[in-house]
């Protein structure tokens, strides 16, 4: 009973993004914790892109990979004004690893079942990462210009979880 | 008054005269996924420019289905009113974007 209890808590905490609990971040772990959580949502894409065959799965990754690239482009120029080195961290590599497994399971599934699990997990990915920014992320960023790019990144990441919201009632 | 003289003041005139008929450019621009003004009021052969000043793609998707543009990073689509009517519209890649053009006949 205990045991079941403790594995339903795991899985709880891998849901809500137990990868974000930790202490207070620095300005260049927190881009390198945002520039990470872009570039796994473009390797999410390119496994979509490569395995299915449905439309609006497929127009929904393209979206992913176009505006993550873009996001992460103006990020990369941003530290590089700024003279911040990006700085790993724990949370970026529980991310890594999060996104490695979700890869790995998603890659044993086929057709309107991967296409359903890719868009759960887009859906519960952009929520965890979008909680991470409000709450995390942008209120411990000290530099304006990275909170301010972080914000923008925000609210297109909101945009992102709706409209994979979207891409899975017609999945239903 | 010299021929090539007249030929000038009558592309002037009509110049002007075309444009006091010309019907009106209204401008909304796109801006950290906020369409600015949220809600124009417009008349049915005006012609409406969306300025995506984002480095993302957008859309501006009417719910009615009448028309969907798509407004690429750092471009200008436009679009001329055909048909009165409010429309609520959307970008299709981020459905937290939304803002209404108001059509008068």
């Amino acid at each position: 009973m205990f045991a079941k209890l403790m594995t339903a808590v795991a899985a709880l905490c891998l849901l809500t993004g137990s990868a974000f609990a930790q202490a207070k971040l620095t300005d260049p772990q927190i881009a390198h914790i945002a520039y990470t959580a872009g570039q796994l949502d473009i390797e999410a894409a390119k496994q979509a892109l490569a395995k299915s065959k449905n439309k609006d799965v497929r127009a929904f990754a393209e979206d992913m990979e176009r505006d993550h690239s873009a996001v992460n482009k103006q990020a990369l120029a941003l530290v590089k004004k700024l003279k911040v080195t990006p700085e790993d961290n724990a949370t970026s590599q529980a991310l890594t690893k999060q996104a490695a497994a979700e890869r790995a399971k998603l890659a044993k599934l086929k057709g309107a079942a991967f296409d359903k699990a890719y868009v759960d997990n887009e859906v519960a990915y952009h929520k965890t990462v979008n909680g991470a920014l409000e709450t995390q992320l942008i209120p411990s960023a000290n530099n304006d210009e990275l909170k301010s790019l972080l914000q923008t990144g925000l609210k297109i990441f909101q945009g992102h979880e709706q409209h994979a919201e979207m891409v899975d009632a017609k999945l239903k | 008054m010299t021929p090539r003289r007249t030929h000038l003041t009558i592309l002037l005139l009509s110049g002007l005269l075309s444009a006091s008929a010309h019907a009106a450019n209204i401008q909304i621009t796109i801006d950290k996924l906020v369409y600015a003004p949220a809600e124009v009021s417009a008349k049915v052969g005006d012609t409406v420019e969306w300025i995506n000043k984002d480095v993302i793609a957008h859309t501006a998707t009417a719910r009615n289905g009448d028309w969907d543009l798509m407004v690429g990073p750092s471009k200008t689509a436009r679009l001329v009113l055909k048909k009165a009517g409010a429309v609520d519209y959307f970008c299709k890649f981020h459905p937290n974007m939304k803002a209404r053009v108001t059509v008068a006949p």
